[in-house]
């Protein structure tokens, strides 16, 4: 499977990201620069790493969502190709308009860094394939700015729809209705702000992490 | 020219920032302050030239992030 990591100045997730693809598509991904303007042809995923992008000026995401790259990937998108945005590369995803709502600062106002657990409530994607619905998987974060806010009929347009992939199984950012990680409407699109990258071999503790790589790599090939 | 550009989150959503810093004033002893909001100021320092609908379009591309966020521009003379 031919993959993308897109890397702007202040990524600092990109490697980990291409090191977990590599590992489980046995492929190592392209690294593209933000400022380049074409993805690679035939490409089966586009992945946007953690970090903080243009040191999270404006808001979190801002100034990446305008980079050049960004108008390719919301094309590829459109094509329905699979977009993985971890972290900062959730906050991208919002701010580029590829996912809704947006992501605020924690509640508690601290930097959270721990393994959190989630639910998989939807195993259905591209992305959770390798799940079970209701699934308890254990995924660290590492973020200032996850605390998921939307308007009230979005966030019911997105339950409904089956859009919300991930939940917090406990407190964590105050996000609205402990959403931990969402998909867009085609659901090639997820954005989440736990880190899988950080959990793909038993020696990170575990590998709960892998799973979505391997999904992917499943129903894209 | 220039022109300020004011971000303010909207009114239902929750401003974690505005909540310490209300908390904050409380420690210090100021009472009365029934809520604390904080936003942006952003200044533009412009041709005259630039219109009202370019200032517009500028705000709701990048400045201000809609889904959140409410913006009022303050065109300069």
């Amino acid at each position: 499977m031919k993959s993308a990591v897109i890397v702007f100045p202040g990524s600092n997730c990109d490697r980990d990201l291409a090191v977990a693809i590599r590992d489980v598509t046995g492929q190592a991904p392209a690294m593209l620069w933000h400022q380049e303007t074409e993805l690679p042809h035939d490409i089966g995923l586009i992945a946007v790493p953690g970090g903080f992008s243009y040191g999270d000026y404006l808001r979190s995401g801002a100034m990446a969502a305008r980079s050049p790259i960004m108008r390719a990937i919301v094309a590829a998108a459109g094509r329905g190709v699979p977009v993985l945005g971890i972290c900062n590369g959730f906050q991208i995803l919002t701010e580029a308009g590829l996912l809704p709502g947006a992501l605020m600062r924690n509640a508690g106002l601290s930097f959270v860094c721990r393994d959190v657990a989630l639910t998989v409530e939807n195993s259905q994607s591209t992305f959770t394939a390798r799940y079970e619905r209701g699934e308890t998987i254990h995924i660290p974060v590492a973020h200032h700015d996850g605390n998921y806010s939307a308007d009230e009929e979005t966030l019911d347009r997105l339950e409904g729809e089956g859009r919300v992939a991930f939940r917090y199984a406990e407190p964590v950012n105050g996000s609205a209705r402990h959403i931990a990680g969402i998909l867009n409407d085609a659901g090639n699109v997820l954005g989440m702000m736990p880190h899988p990258e950080r959990v793909i071999e038993a020696a990170h503790g575990n590998s709960d992490g892998r799973r979505l790589f391997e999904g992917l790599l499943e129903t894209v090939a | 020219m220039k022109t300020r550009v004011y971000v303010t989150l909207k009114g239902g959503v929750l401003d974690p920032q505005g909540k310490a810093i209300h908390h904050a004033l409380g420690s210090l002893g100021f009472t009365g302050v029934n809520d604390v909001r904080a936003g942006k100021l952003i200044e533009l320092d412009h041709e005259d030239g630039v219109s009202d609908a370019d200032l517009e379009a500028m705000c709701k591309k990048l400045l201000a992030n809609t889904v959140i966020e409410n913006f009022r521009i303050e065109r300069g003379n």
